[in-house]
């Protein structure tokens, strides 16, 4: 290219990477060369990249552990207050709080508020949906859906200087392409 | 030996040893087929499943049964308005026998919906790569059959548009519905059941949504797939919580399928009726959800994976073990039947002895012959290790399944509630032309909506096909 762009035009740079261990050691060598506000795009989960990036593990098991509590409750809280305090009725001759009778919906609300939980928050903590994204501007990271590895240094990094961190990148993968924002 | 063990034996002898060895090597069994057949990439599993939807041309095929299974939709649909105009009198429901078919086709249907959460979450608890080429048919199917069992439910109520009084809600008469019914059970777990399945599947659907938004080459597709896909780019940090979701996800839905099943199986069990008055109704419903689900992925998959040549992906592996677990099913499902006989002899209640002897030998007797020979007889072919390598015998053993467990259903319900305690109150039941439009109806609406699915989504997982031919890869 010509003309390069002065480094805070740009959202980072993103390294291509054939195969999946490659990203992995890329992911490494990156973290310990300092660098921080980067991620990495695979086709598929790849274990290991997460933590070799240095990324702390998900909370999402405790939104879906609050999210089941809550529908437990309140399906139980509902069912009580419905038939023991709201509208007492003789039904069937059954005592008014009819427990065992109220387990079932009890353990439906548990599931639907946990799967609520699981859903929502993983699109929440993932910050989906969010259909724009400068990654999207490089021609090539369409194949981050079907069979290339991406890792990107983000410019805001502090560690990040253009020439350098593209000679970094350079090193180990087989093409740097420049994102714009 | 483990499957994987004895697969990456296999394999190593393919790469090891001439093809003469080889030959020696191997014993014909079943275990020489891959969960996926060799050669693939990355590149090729993604092209190969995303052209179906992209680029593949519409078949005349896909036309016509499209337009057959709209058909019977509609006649669905015009079954359901006759319905709505003159009354649930148009079926051959009556007293005694109150619940007749639409009982019998939701429970049948809920059951089948239940093989796709199998599939799709208790094979994933349990680190079956199998379950890989076969979880996105599987929980369409299921979304499909329990949106067929939810309408049946709805439609059998006298007054269908007053069903929302079977919802908490505040309203000025003060009045809540009956916690203490099955049926109002029925209504929380089958909402919640069609709820969960549909974040499950959606949830499993983002990244191949991801994958045709960036395979596309057409504009509309790449709008609707890029909407649907909501940006997902695959980061490092998406897939560890997606894959923490997925996974806690299918924690949920394993003891839902259970819990959904058993509500359905207590409509019958917390009744007074001989023969539905069981303890068991619980576990051997889910039991049967199971052998009929099963039944209907393989009805399903053996034309699908022809038809569009996916045998790459479905192999017989997956057909060979979809057999063994009708089979353990269907051997469970003989073991209910052969305690159903047991306790009502041992119970020395004559009301019981009465409902058991009516079943074998009363005036619906052919349907108990025939349960017993579609679900007790037909499984056991599928011990034979050549007969459960043949496709037009699994086909047809699936199918024969499919009435099977149609007929049980009808037996439970039907032939318990004709001949019980009054004998003044008996009576025989006739179902009439409306009972089996709606029956075939619901097929077709099942079916439309398969054909909808199979033309604009991915059939079968495509990232996770990645993973599959990395795992592959890593092995060989």
């Amino acid at each position: 290219m010509d003309v390069i762009p002065p480094a805070e035009r740009l959202y980072g740079l993103l390294a291509e990477f054939d195969v999946a261990e490659a990203v992995v050691d890329a992911a490494h060598q990156a973290h310990a060369a300092g660098y921080r506000q980067m991620n990495a795009y695979t086709p598929f989960p790849v274990e290991g990249l997460s933590a070799a990036l240095g990324q702390r593990p998900t909370r999402l098991p405790w939104v879906v552990l609050i999210g089941g509590v809550l529908g437990g409750v309140t399906a139980y809280a509902t069912m009580s207050y419905a038939s023991i305090v709201s509208y007492p009725l003789n039904v069937g001759g059954r005592p008014l709080n009819s427990w065992p009778s109220f387990i079932p919906i009890t353990f439906e609300l548990t599931i639907l508020g946990a799967a609520f939980g699981a859903f929502f928050g993983m699109l929440a903590l993932n910050g989906l949906p969010h259909p724009h994204h400068p990654l999207f501007n490089v021609p090539a990271f369409s194949l981050a859906t079907r069979d290339r590895f991406f890792l990107c240094i983000q410019s805001r990094d502090p560690r990040f200087e253009l020439e350098q961190t593209r000679a970094f990148l350079q090193g180990m993968s087989l093409h740097v392409h420049e994102v714009q924002p | 030996m483990s499957h994987r063990k004895r697969r990456r034996q296999s394999r190593a002898s393919h790469s090891d040893v001439t093809p003469a060895d080889d030959v020696k090597l191997l014993p014909v069994s079943v275990e020489t087929h891959a969960v996926i057949e060799p050669g693939h990439t990355y590149g090729s599993v993604t092209d190969k499943i995303s052209a179906i939807v992209l680029t593949r041309k519409t078949s005349r095929g896909w036309i016509f049964g499209f337009a057959v299974s709209f058909a019977l939709m509609m006649a669905f649909m015009y079954a359901t308005a006759y319905l709505l105009a003159k009354g649930i009198g148009i079926w051959g429901t009556t007293i005694p026998v109150g619940w007749a078919f639409p009982i019998v086709n939701f429970v049948w249907w809920i059951g089948i919906g239940h093989a796709g959460t199998l599939i799709s979450a208790v094979l994933l608890l349990l680190h079956q790569d199998w379950r890989t080429s076969i979880n996105r048919f599987a929980e369409a199917m299921t979304l499909f059959a329990v949106s067929c069992a939810g309408l049946f439910p709805l439609l059998h109520m006298g007054r269908p548009w007053v069903f929302y009084w079977m919802l908490p809600y505040p309203n000025t008469m003060d009045l809540w519905p009956n916690f203490r019914s099955p049926l109002v059970w029925d209504v929380f777990a089958v909402m919640t059941y069609f709820t969960v399945s549909s974040l499950f599947w959606y949830m499993g659907l983002i990244p191949d949504l991801a994958t045709l938004r960036d395979r596309s080459k057409n504009w509309l597709s790449r709008i609707i797939y890029g909407m649907l896909a909501m940006g997902w780019r695959g980061s490092a940090a998406h897939w560890q919580r997606y894959q923490t979701a997925y996974l806690l996800m299918a924690g949920i839905a394993t003891p839902l399928v259970v819990s959904v099943h058993s509500i359905v199986g207590m409509d019958f069990a917390a009744s007074i009726v001989p023969g539905w008055h069981t303890t068991f109704s619980p576990p051997f419903f889910v039991t049967g959800a199971i052998f009929s689900g099963f039944a209907m992925v393989m009805t399903l998959m053996i034309p699908l994976r022809s038809i569009y040549g996916l045998q790459d992906f479905v192999t017989m592996r997956h057909l060979d073990n979809m057999g063994k677990v009708i089979l353990a099913t269907g051997s469970i499902m003989f073991y209910g039947y052969a305690s159903e006989l047991f306790f009502a002899y041992y119970s020395g209640n004559e009301y019981e002895r009465f409902v058991t002897i009516n079943r074998v030998l009363g005036p619906y007797g052919w349907s108990y012959w025939a349960l017993i020979a579609c679900n007790v007889i037909t499984p056991q072919l599928l011990w034979c290790d050549s007969l459960r390598n043949n496709l037009v015998v699994l086909f047809v053993v699936s199918l024969i399944v499919n009435v099977g467990m149609w007929l049980e259903r009808f037996i439970i319900v039907v032939v318990s509630l004709h001949r019980d305690f009054l004998p003044s109150s008996w009576r025989i039941y006739q179902p009439t032309i409306w009972d089996y439009t709606h029956l075939i109806g619901s097929v077709g609406l099942f079916l439309t909506l398969l054909f909808l699915f199979v033309r604009f989504l991915p059939v079968i997982s495509i990232f996770e096909l990645r993973e599959l031919v990395r795992e592959t890869d890593a092995e060989a």
